[in-house]
């Protein structure tokens, strides 16, 4: 049966990128457990003869003629920016000091 | 006239009975006496709604051929964008964004002249079948405003069944338009995947998600389906063949000689006992307009359910992934000291709520390593079995017919610290998702245990929606005429009157 521990949800939290405090992560375990156990069901008729679906459409890569087309000025793609500098997104350090 | 049906406020406005400005107002006046207690809509765009109506109306007035529903108005959910109007996706992490373009249904919908009146609430990222997950608070059902008018479109819904919209537009990625739809006595419609562009439409699991139409009728929503469907080489998925003719469907009002699938499996045990007899009930009308009723069984949809909760969770896990604080949307802890690292995962922790949370760790460990192959790998063959089971059925019947739901609406906070109760309520309408193919709640009745909407889901093959919305229609207007009054003249709370 499934199991999941809490350090396990840790960690799938920071891979996930969010912090959360420890009341969530001590609830969250639990309730995974439960969630995982319910859905593990799939597993009891996803036999080896069973090809796997992605996607409901047969789909084919699709590629657009290589055509400049209208698209977002500067102005409007930096719209929604929490910080914007000389028409660039202004994002915290991605490199830390120490590191 | 809020209280008429789409169709005939379209009528009224090509005979210039009244003009969409003073159709319009009617509507915004509307949601100022009854959206205080619904809480149906997130923002509404009074002046933008007005103008747009203004516009239609000088089009007509100067001769020009406009489009069937051209100055009617509509409610649009908070998951599509619509250029410089607020978009959340009922999302605290979008709160204050303004979309710098219009989804390629709001561009279809501006084209055809229909007014956007606002946007409506909705389970945060459209993970929900309450509404109760918004971020801004919870939507009440018009029939009762202690319960939930469903979700994720509750918001959408709520609107048509309060008549603060004639038309709204829905998503459904397991049953966000037929479940809120189904309790809240209103008309709700997925289309065949692919039919209705998803360009603009905020990805929640990308591979399931489908926008369609709502309304208070089938003709209505066939209407609005057809204003709204088409091929757009903006989304990949797109499919690039003709609309099927959902409206002539709807009109023909004849169901002689087809035969109609009642799935075994999606009936029965955990289904409340008012569901299923208004469910018979319409069978019954059904055979006296001539279809043929036979049994069809699909034995793989039992794991449907966990299937979608791998599926769903792990698409989701990897859409959201957009949302790290810095391109849009709110940005927290960045005080100009703490990595972009920090301030992402700060930002994320604030900014999705427990529902989101709680299913973006779920795809997390299900599309990890050592996890992949049992987890989201089998739900895939899962997929694979479940397509396979509809295609069986559909060679034994032209459509396949359920309850929507398995209950009637229940009631707020009724459910919402158990995921899995909150989970089952989506039994019936996941297998169309997981499909592809077309799916439609019409209202059947009321629970007599409770008085409340019960739904009745129609099913059809992929590309063929047309065959749903000729057996709802049909549907419908036999249940009218035993009825004699339209469903929602039984919505006791806001006063309705017809």
């Amino acid at each position: 049966m499934a199991s999941i521990s809490r350090d396990e949800v840790a960690n799938l939290a920071r891979l996930a990128r969010i912090e959360m405090t420890e009341p969530e992560l001590d609830h969250l375990a639990s309730e995974m457990d439960l969630i995982l156990g319910a859905v593990a069901r799939v597993q009891e008729v996803a036999g080896a003869d069973v090809p796997p679906t992605s996607h409901p459409l047969a789909l084919q890569n699709i590629f657009r003629p290589d055509v400049v087309a209208p698209s977002l000025t500067p102005d409007e793609a930096l719209s929604g920016a929490p910080a914007q500098a000389d028409q660039r997104f202004k994002v915290p350090q991605i490199l830390g000091d120490a590191e | 006239m809020i209280h008429a049906h789409a169709s005939a406020m379209a009528k009224s406005l090509a005979a210039g009975d009244i003009t969409s400005v003073e159709l319009t107002q009617q509507h915004l006046d509307r949601i100022t006496a009854v959206d205080g207690d619904v809480h149906a809509f997130l923002h509404v765009d009074t002046e933008g709604a007005l103008s747009q109506a203004a516009a239609v109306d000088a089009r007509r007035a100067s001769g020009e051929a406009l489009s069937p529903l051209a100055g009617v108005p509509l409610a649009l959910k908070d998951v599509m964008t619509q250029k410089g109007i607020p978009t959340t996706a009922g999302s605290k992490i979008l709160e204050g964004w303004r979309p710098p373009y219009d989804s390629t249904v709001v561009s279809k919908l501006k084209s055809a002249g229909i007014v956007i009146l606002g946007k409506t609430n909705m389970d945060e990222f459209a993970m929900g079948s309450s509404t109760e997950n918004s971020a801004y608070g919870p939507t009440h059902n018009p029939w009762d405003l202690e319960r939930i008018p469903g979700g994720s479109g509750g918001g959408s819904a709520a609107s048509l069944a309060s008549f603060e919209a004639p038309l709204a537009i829905g998503t459904d990625t397991g049953g966000s338009i037929r479940q809120p739809a189904a309790v809240t006595g209103t008309v709700g419609v997925k289309p065949t995947y692919g039919g209705v562009s998803r360009y603009g439409l905020i990805a929640f699991s990308s591979s399931l998600d489908q926008a369609g139409p709502c309304a208070r009728t089938v003709l209505d929503t066939a209407m609005l389906h057809e204003a709204i469907a088409g091929y757009d080489p903006h989304d990949s998925t797109s499919i690039n063949a003709p609309v099927p003719q959902v409206v002539a469907a709807a009109r023909k009002l004849d169901v002689k000689g087809m035969k109609i699938g009642v799935v075994k499996e999606l009936s029965g045990a955990g289904y409340q006992d008012g569901v299923r007899a208004r469910f018979e009930e319409s069978l019954e009308e059904l055979v006296k307009a001539g279809a043929e009723i036979v049994e069809v069984s699909c034995p793989n949809f039992e794991y449907a359910l966990a299937a979608y909760y791998l599926i769903a969770p792990s698409e989701c896990s990897s859409n959201l992934a957009r949302f790290d604080s810095m391109r849009y949307g709110i940005r927290i802890g960045d005080d100009g000291v703490r990595g972009a690292e920090e301030v992402m995962n700060m930002t994320r922790e604030v900014g999705f709520g427990k529902e989101v949370k709680r299913r973006i760790i779920l795809g997390t460990y299900a599309l990890s390593s050592g996890y992949y192959d049992a987890y989201y790998g089998s739900a895939q063959k899962v997929r694979t079995l479940i397509t396979q089971d509809f295609i069986n059925a559909f060679q034994q019947a032209d459509v396949l017919v359920s309850p929507t739901c398995p209950t009637t609406a229940f009631k707020i906070g009724e459910k919402s610290d158990d995921p899995l109760a909150m989970y089952l309520n989506d039994i019936a309408t996941i297998p169309v998702n997981m499909a592809g193919i077309g799916g439609m709640s019409l209202p059947c009745g009321l629970a007599p245990e409770d008085g409340l909407p019960v739904g009745f889901q129609i099913m059809s093959p992929a590309m063929k929606d047309d065959l749903m919305y000729q057996v709802g229609g049909t549907l419908e207007a036999a249940l009218l005429s035993k009825w004699g009054q339209p469903i929602l003249a039984n919505a006791p709370v806001l006063g309705v009157t017809f």
